[in-house]
């Protein structure tokens, strides 16, 4: 991959997120009690944050019970759910489950 | 919040590891400033998604932003000269700390906690793009950091939202574009079968009957 495709995708992601936030104060200030605005603002990103929960795990590795990193997978997954609901702490959840996805990956289970 | 330096490490890590120089972590994080739109860049890269995808997926999942936004137009609305910054630097954490914490209603005040967290995530990220290039260590697995990010706001949102629907339906979209569609192209499907299934929710039900925001 060239260094001008990386930087020309890092653009458009700077736009694309810039975008997101800058919209409401540009475009939104006049419809911000339209309630399809706030029907979509109450679950639309629950759905799309559920998605990508499925997409990183497809993505990154495949979801199959025989692959040697199926299990570590959804122990990793599962001990970040138990982490986070216990002491809600984003830091300390992220980081004990990468931590511990790779001591498996790394050092088998 | 110095919570953003660990994750920031992560990120600089992982930039490095998959292949690109040690100046783009700290790049972007200064042009996106998003954890969750940097992690999914650089995963999109590594599945050689197109440009075209890659800019509508990033935008879907800041889309989120949009929520945030609306809820500080009136906040924002005094703060001047700062405000364009205030605009572009209103990421998750700093959301949540504006829309918690009773001082930073005073713009110089929110404007300094939205510098101070960019400095940490930037830090974060240029520490871990330079140990990444200088030191060789097995970083196997760590990307896992993404997927535990999205867990993590996925339980977050579950705490604040309290019903099951909108969670079965992101499940049922992206485990029927997975099985239908190349995993390059499932996000966009899923996500906008989703959006598809919340419209045809929201104009079944009688306008006037729905609750504010969360």
């Amino acid at each position: 991959m060239s260094t001008g495709t990386v930087l020309l995708a890092v653009a458009i992601g700077a736009l694309a997120t810039i975008a997101s936030r800058a919209l409401p104060f540009v475009a939104l200030s006049r419809h911000h009690d339209h309630p399809l605005l706030a029907w979509l603002g109450r679950y639309l990103p629950a759905a799309i944050m559920v998605i990508l929960v499925v997409y990183s795990l497809a993505d990154l590795r495949p979801l199959k019970l025989d692959d040697a990193k199926g299990t570590p997978l959804l122990l990793a997954c599962a001990l970040v759910v138990v982490l986070h609901l216990w002491r809600r702490n984003v830091l300390i959840s992220i980081v004990v489950g990468t931590g511990a996805y790779m001591a498996m990956v790394q050092y088998g289970t | 919040m110095l919570g953003y330096v660990p994750l920031g490490i992560a990120f600089g890590v992982l930039c490095v590891q998959m292949g690109h120089a040690w100046w783009l972590a700290p790049l972007m994080s200064v042009a996106i400033y998003s954890g969750a739109s940097q992690f999914l860049l650089l995963s999109l890269l590594a599945a050689g998604a197109s440009l075209t995808e890659i800019g509508v997926a990033i935008f879907l999942l800041s889309a989120r932003h949009l929520f945030y936004g609306l809820s500080m137009l009136g906040r924002f609305r005094g703060s001047g000269a700062r405000k364009p910054y205030l605009i572009y630097a209103l990421t998750d954490e700093t959301y949540s700390l504006l829309s918690t914490r009773p001082e930073t209603r005073d713009p110089a005040v929110a404007f300094r906690i939205s510098l101070l967290n960019q400095g940490w995530w930037l830090l974060g990220s240029l520490l871990g793009a330079v140990a990444g290039s200088l030191l060789s260590f097995d970083s196997t697995g760590m990307e896992f950091a993404l997927t535990a990010l999205f867990i993590v706001l996925t339980v977050e949102l579950m705490a604040t939202i309290r019903q099951p629907a909108p969670f079965v339906i992101g499940l049922a979209c992206g485990l029927g574009a997975l099985l239908l569609l190349p995993k390059q192209h499932m996000l966009l499907a899923a996500i906008g079968a989703a959006c598809l299934v919340l419209l045809l929710d929201y104009r079944r039900r009688a306008p006037g009957t729905v609750e504010a925001g969360p």
